[in-house]
């Protein structure tokens, strides 16, 4: 295990073994989003008390999810990118910034389309929204720090000490909805309560989740992949690859 | 769910849901097409530089 582990952090290794999981990453994905929009938009039942406008759920959650989810994958690989200056590591981690924030994004304007005809407006000052804010915001200063850096190497370092201070964060949003009193509501579905969801909601709920963990994982890699070539240019194997 | 027009109605939340899913429809097509394109751009640039590179060798 720790053997592959080492060969993995490999450049030429990673780029030929990602490039035979892209593929399937991929087609799972959009095999796991088709089903859960048709699960989401057809199959599910209206809400009760929401009608048919509780279907942004569908978007909203599993992109709420994947931002938390994504920025502990930056931060994490950021981490063991600066203490043990796994080049990999530093990619992965700096490749994951530009996908999160694209996440934190939707979750935010799906939020918002959603606040306005249940709650009467598109935005709030209240915990919850403002730490998810504050989340893009990060996501958005490690890009930018790592763009201002000329030399990569320690353009990653500076950006990997932000994306860990900026872990705080996360369990601020978390426990957001309990910490403070917001008009956003509590979690729908925890570890340890049984959901407050219908099984017919909750299947394509999961389903697409698991749809957008996948489309993560796809575009991590390709980004890897690119800022690998980028960072090697140079390297032995690089033009091993394109000179053939 | 009756028929295609209630569908797209989607009870009268239609701009909320369909920008909703729209939007997020975009961003992901946004997200899966720039590494296509990083791609395409870094391999052309590179080969180049090694058909540069073979060259000049030759040239030598």
């Amino acid at each position: 295990m720790m053997a592959w582990l080492h060969r993995l952090a490999s450049p030429s290794y990673f780029y030929d073994f990602s490039g035979r999981l892209i593929p399937w990453f991929g087609w799972l994905c959009a095999l796991a989003l088709a089903v859960g929009l048709v699960g989401g938009l057809v199959l599910a039942p209206a809400d009760y008390q929401q009608g048919e406008s509780y279907r942004i759920i569908f978007i909203h959650v599993p992109s709420a999810w994947l931002s938390l989810f994504a920025y502990m994958v930056m931060a994490v690989s950021g981490a063991i990118g600066f203490v043990w200056r796994i080049k990999l590591a530093e990619i992965v981690s700096i490749s994951c910034a530009p996908i999160g924030a694209s996440f934190t994004f939707i979750a935010l304007a799906t939020g918002s389309l959603w606040g306005k005809p249940m709650w009467g407006t598109y935005w709030v000052w209240d915990a919850r929204l403002t730490s998810e804010l504050l989340l893009l915001f990060l996501y958005l200063g490690v890009i930018a720090l790592y763009g201002a850096i000329e030399d990569k190497r320690v353009a990653a370092r500076a950006a990997a000490i932000l994306a860990m201070v900026g872990v705080v964060n996360i369990p601020i949003i978390h426990y957001s909805v309990e910490w403070w009193n917001t008009l956003h509501q509590p979690a729908t579905i925890t570890k340890f309560d049984k959901p407050s969801i219908h099984t017919s909601m909750l299947v394509p709920l999961l389903v697409m989740a698991v749809g957008f963990k996948l489309f993560f994982a796809t575009t991590l890699l390709m980004r890897a992949r690119c800022e690998l070539l980028q960072r090697e240019r140079n390297s032995q194997w690089v033009r091993e690859l394109v000179g053939s | 769910m009756q028929s295609l027009s209630d569908f797209l109605n989607m009870g009268g939340y239609a701009f909320y849901v369909w920008t909703s899913y729209a939007l997020a429809g975009v961003v992901l097509a946004v997200n899966l097409l720039a590494p296509m394109r990083t791609r395409r751009r870094l391999m052309g640039e590179l080969k180049r530089r090694a058909r540069r590179t073979r060259r000049d060798d030759a040239q030598a």
